[in-house]
């Protein structure tokens, strides 16, 4: 299982957001919804396109067990 | 094993709209290819599994004991108050299913192989091939190794999670406002409802514009499930805990149950998306964000559309043009069909969206089961004269919406 965000490193400096990995129920609900194509759902794999997501926390509102969180 | 490089068709996706394009190709003799992401057709589910017969009429399919695991009679919708109105299926015609929709969607791709479609799963469809504005293939990932597929034409029924329509640049990103979030335990162990019904729950409490729902499978088994608008969620206030709170709040029911799969997703609950095909594109099913936008149910929607585009795409084979003028042949035979019944049924939706918990009582006290029907069928002119005599303090918002 593994929920990840590409360039981690860099990403926790620059987004809010962050997905709860033990929650992620890995429906991809929340890819649907993103208006910047930044979420991509492979079998249990969510992973975050830090150049694409602009923090809008749109998947935060949709996700139906809270697992994406923004301060 | 080996994946073809080169074919007419290339669907992406393996659900039951994927599955029927494939099968209705491979019966006209067209060289079909399925990619499919996961590494089991129809898992995980994201589906709460009941049907009507019209669902497989559709497509030509009869319900079959390998994976219909229940038949239902009829369905009981609750009040917020939780006062029931019945509606019998016998009444109304149609045959009520449950479907074991994992088998399900293994037994459509068995129809397709058997019919000449090839499969490859455990195949991740990245993007689509644009050379001068036509899209020519797909860029897809196979355990770990990058691959080209070219098609005359892409099918993409890869759901409501869609890259590839997007990746073609066609705008299919759900609103909060069009979106239902979606929540479900299939569960064992319970007790004191009637197991050949559907039952629907209804209130602002409930389920802020949306529903919570009960569909019995096999023995004390059903999925329970709730839908809500996406803008009503909040991280606190989620689908998962709109139905955590429904269940504890009926220990008659579930105070012996335990889940036994957990399931989660998002339901397209608007009118689908602008355009359906672009030069060597078509969209169809939940990525089209072809689904009933009053209940949220999809594979009948889905299913047909498939079967749409791809009766249009064995005729744009034969005549060699995939150009978005040819195969908008699909998007015009389905707007004049079920896009004629979705646009009323979105105003319905939008109708209902209206109305408090107490007009819902009131609705519940006046509508008889031939009404819910047809209210569900998007035909609904005789709720004015209903509303007139009965509740004429609707009748404004019946006029503003349905009108």
């Amino acid at each position: 299982m593994n929920v990840g965000i590409r360039n981690r490193e860099a990403h926790a400096s620059i987004l809010k957001m962050r997905i709860d990995r033990k929650k992620c129920c890995y429906c991809g609900g929340c890819v649907g919804a993103c208006p910047l194509n930044a979420l991509e759902l492979w079998e249990t794999e969510l992973v975050v396109d830090e150049d694409k997501c602009t923090d809008c926390g749109i998947c935060v509102k949709c996700c139906p067990v809270g697992a994406i969180e923004a301060d | 094993m080996k994946i073809k490089d080169n074919v007419d068709v290339l669907v992406v996706g393996a659900g039951p709209a994927g599955s029927i394009a494939a099968r209705v190709l491979a019966e006209n003799n067209v060289d079909v290819l399925v990619l499919d992401k996961k590494q089991e057709i129809g898992t995980p589910k994201r589906c709460a599994e009941g049907i009507h017969s019209n669902v497989l009429d559709t497509v030509g399919l009869k319900p079959d004991p390998l994976w219909v695991v229940n038949e239902t009679l009829g369905a009981i919708i609750y009040s917020p108050s939780e006062k029931k109105v019945e509606i019998n299926f016998n009444d109304v015609g149609i045959g009520g299913y449950i479907l074991e929709r994992k088998i399900f969607e293994k037994h459509l791709a068995i129809d397709a192989i058997t019919s000449g479609a090839r499969y490859a799963i455990k195949t991740m469809a990245l993007g689509v091939i644009k050379e001068n504005g036509k899209i020519t293939g797909v860029k897809a990932e196979h355990m770990g190794e990058e691959i080209k597929i070219r098609s005359k034409i892409v099918i993409a029924a890869d759901g409501v999670d869609s890259k590839i329509a997007k990746s073609a640049g066609l705008n299919t990103t759900n609103r909060l406002e069009d979106y239902e979030s979606g929540f479900q335990y299939e569960m064992a162990g319970l007790k004191n409802i009637n197991f050949k019904y559907l039952h629907l729950f209804f209130g602002s409490e409930v389920a802020p514009i949306g529903y919570v729902w009960i569909f019995p499978k096999i023995k004390n088994t059903a999925n329970v499930g709730v839908g809500i608008l996406s803008s009503r969620s909040t991280p606190e206030k989620n689908a998962k805990y709109y139905l955590d709170k429904f269940i504890e709040d009926h220990p008659d029911i579930f105070e012996d149950a335990s889940p036994i799969e957990i399931n989660a997703g998002g339901v397209p609950v608007s009118s689908s998306i602008d355009t359906f095909v672009m030069d060597g594109l078509m969209v169809v099913g939940d990525a089209a964000q072809i689904v009933n936008p009053l209940h949220g149910g999809g594979i009948r929607l889905a299913m047909n559309s498939a079967k749409i585009a791809a009766e249009v795409s064995v005729n744009a084979l034969k005549e060699n043009d995939f150009s978005s003028s040819r195969l908008y042949e699909y998007e015009r035979i389905w707007e004049e069909t079920d896009g004629v019944r979705v646009k009323k049924l979105l105003k319905v939706r939008a109708f209902l969206e209206k109305l408090n918990d107490k007009d819902f009582e009131r609705l519940a006290d006046i509508l008889g089961a031939k009404d819910i029907i047809n209210l569900s069928n998007a035909n609904y002119k005789f709720l004015f004269r209903l509303l007139l005599t009965k509740a004429p303090k609707l009748l404004p918002l019946a006029k503003k919406f349905l009108v």
